[in-house]
């Protein structure tokens, strides 16, 4: 093996071992930033020591001894470590100096507890929303400062500091590393959930940046929530935003024609779907609801994100599920949005005169004032409907509020196709 | 990325017959730990190559070859479809399997992507006519 390549092997080792390592040190330290250069160090220890020694057999024992030793070192010498050694007392050096049972035992970690208290401070409510997305991906993901500040086309200083400053956050606010319990286990599962989401949504929305962005925060949500599935299995929420991730994810390579032009939901080519993702998101789904109770808003999304990859095509679409699904997403976390797609959904199960009497309730919410998918949804509904005058107004309302060119561009045509003057019927 | 992982034949598997409970639960294990790292998407065993069939093709002429094979060392026992980050973190996995003897391949799994600048949109277009096409042969059927 040449040093580049043992080098390689390393990084695999890294992006493998790092979160548990990591998680292991924090219980040990009970300091996330201490526990991350205590991991640095070995990661340079293994760079130094492996080109000649060879890989270990068992890498992350190896990596998690070598963090151990530097972390003595350190209580020797520096008062980082002293004065945490002051708060814990002799417990913190024994833990340290632990015999080798106990060694494996930090590395085991078979239930994965350190893992998913790890997840659960990186994704601390005391944390802007921005530093606990970098924060996780940095710890969990295993990325670096730069392909964050790369995936979220911000500078790699202002990555840095994010997780500079949440890792000191952290710190002051002595945030327990454990898992919440009790009625604080939901919320602090739903602010792990929604960290989880957003990045998936942020690569799977990207609409600037280079083609990299996408998959790779698609796939590191993904990765993200597989893990929490098998860390928290008899959480049914956890099960649906895996259903929800995977079933969109499903329709990545669908979603954009040969001219990079975004492609719709019912002019897609499904054969395109990735059919292997769909039966992993069914079946997660599955799990969701097999864990009884009632549905939360991830597994009722992802419950409608089902009907339309079961139906093979746009026809097959069980529509009057999908407005059942709506109509307890709506009760659950309510919101114009989800309004306007319960109409849509309405009105294809229903007849276009059901869905446009809910449209047009609508009009005044405020909050949809300027968003082109109501005038646009409105439009076709009223094409629908034979009232084309009407319907061609919509459209070249919809095209002057969107902000993408190609949109506007489609609406135009759609203006331009109703004919003018039609009477209403 | 992703990977396919085969799993290459051996006498036993050949044969018929099942591994023993010590590599199972090693096995079972192992599995655990690729879930648990979000890594494995699916994973299969093979029947032996004696319920398999080979359709060797010359020009017009399709011959159908019946099972066992005898060059068990190029037959599949079975595959695993991986994410991972890169072919070294697929290595590093392998690695890490209770396989005591034999041969484990890894191969990455083609993507649109990867066809880089010779898969122009009119090619894509044609993939995706085949691919409507098929899926039509497949309804008629």
């Amino acid at each position: 093996m040449t040093t580049s390549d043992t080098h390689r092997a390393i990084d695999a080792v890294w992006r493998i071992e790092s979160p548990r390592l990591i998680a292991g040190l924090v219980r040990i330290v009970r300091d996330v930033g201490l526990a991350e250069d205590l991991a640095q160090d070995a990661l340079v220890a293994a760079l130094e020591q492996w080109p000649e020694s060879g890989a270990p057999d068992n890498p992350g024992a190896w990596l998690m001894t070598a963090a151990k030793h530097r972390a003595i070192d350190l209580l020797r010498r520096n008062n980082r470590l002293q004065r945490k050694y002051e708060e814990f007392g002799r417990d913190l050096a024994a833990r340290l100096e632990g015999a080798a049972p106990d060694l494996d035992a930090a590395l085991d970690d078979p239930v994965g507890d350190d893992l998913l208290r790890l997840i659960f401070i990186c994704c601390h409510p005391v944390l802007s929303t921005e530093a606990r997305v970098a924060l996780t991906l940095r710890l969990l993901g295993g990325l670096t400062t730069e392909e964050i500040a790369h995936a979220f086309l911000v500078p790699e200083q202002t990555v840095a500091q994010r997780i500079v400053r949440a890792k000191r956050t952290l710190a002051e606010t002595r945030v327990p590393f454990e898992v919440p319990r009790g009625a604080d286990l939901a919320a602090r599962l739903s602010s792990v959930l929604e960290v989880v989401y957003l990045i998936f949504n942020e690569g799977y929305a990207a609409t600037t940046g280079d083609a990299w962005i996408r998959p790779a925060l698609c796939e590191e949500a993904l990765r993200l929530g597989r893990i929490l599935g098998g860390l928290a299995p008899q959480e049914p929420e956890v099960h649906g935003l895996v259903a929800l991730m995977e079933i969109q994810a499903s329709r990545l390579r669908a979603r954009v024609g040969p001219a990079g032009e975004p492609i719709l939901l019912f002019d897609q080519d499904r054969t395109r779907w990735d059919h292997l993702l769909i039966r992993r998101g069914l079946a997660a789904l599955a799990r969701a609801e097999k864990l009884g109770g009632a549905l939360g808003p991830y597994t009722l999304q992802a419950a409608i994100a089902a009907c339309h990859a079961r139906a093979r095509t746009p026809e097959e679409t069980d529509w009057a599920r999908i407005v059942a699904l709506y109509d307890a997403l709506a009760q659950l976390a309510p919101s114009p949005v989800v309004e306007l797609n319960r109409a849509v959904a309405v009105a294809m199960a229903f007849g276009p005169a059901a869905g446009l009497e809910l449209v047009d309730a609508l009009a005044s919410e405020p909050s949809l004032e300027g968003y082109h998918l109501l005038p646009s949804v409105r439009g076709d509904l009223l094409v629908k409907l034979g009232r084309s005058g009407e319907a061609r107004a919509e459209f070249e309302r919809a095209a002057s509020l969107t902000h993408n060119a190609r949109e506007r561009t489609l609406l135009l045509e759609r203006a331009a196709a109703c004919p003018r003057g039609s009477a209403h019927p | 990325m992703r990977v396919m992982v085969l799993v290459k034949a051996n006498k036993d598997s050949e044969a018929g017959v099942l591994p023993d409970q010590k590599i199972l639960t090693e096995m079972g294990k192992f599995n655990e730990q690729l879930v648990k790292a979000g890594v494995m998407l699916e994973g299969e065993g093979l029947h032996p190559s004696s319920k398999g069939a080979r359709v060797r093709f010359s020009g017009r002429q399709r011959t159908v070859i019946d099972g066992p094979f005898t060059e068990a060392k190029e037959l599949i026992a079975g595959y695993w479809l991986w994410q991972v980050k890169s072919m070294d973190e697929a290595i590093e996995w392998v690695k890490r399997s209770p396989f005591q003897d034999g041969e484990v391949e890894i191969r990455q799994v083609f993507e649109a992507e990867d066809f880089g600048p010779a898969f122009t949109p009119e090619l894509r277009e044609q993939e995706a006519r085949l691919r409507a096409q098929s899926q039509k042969l497949k309804k008629g059927s």
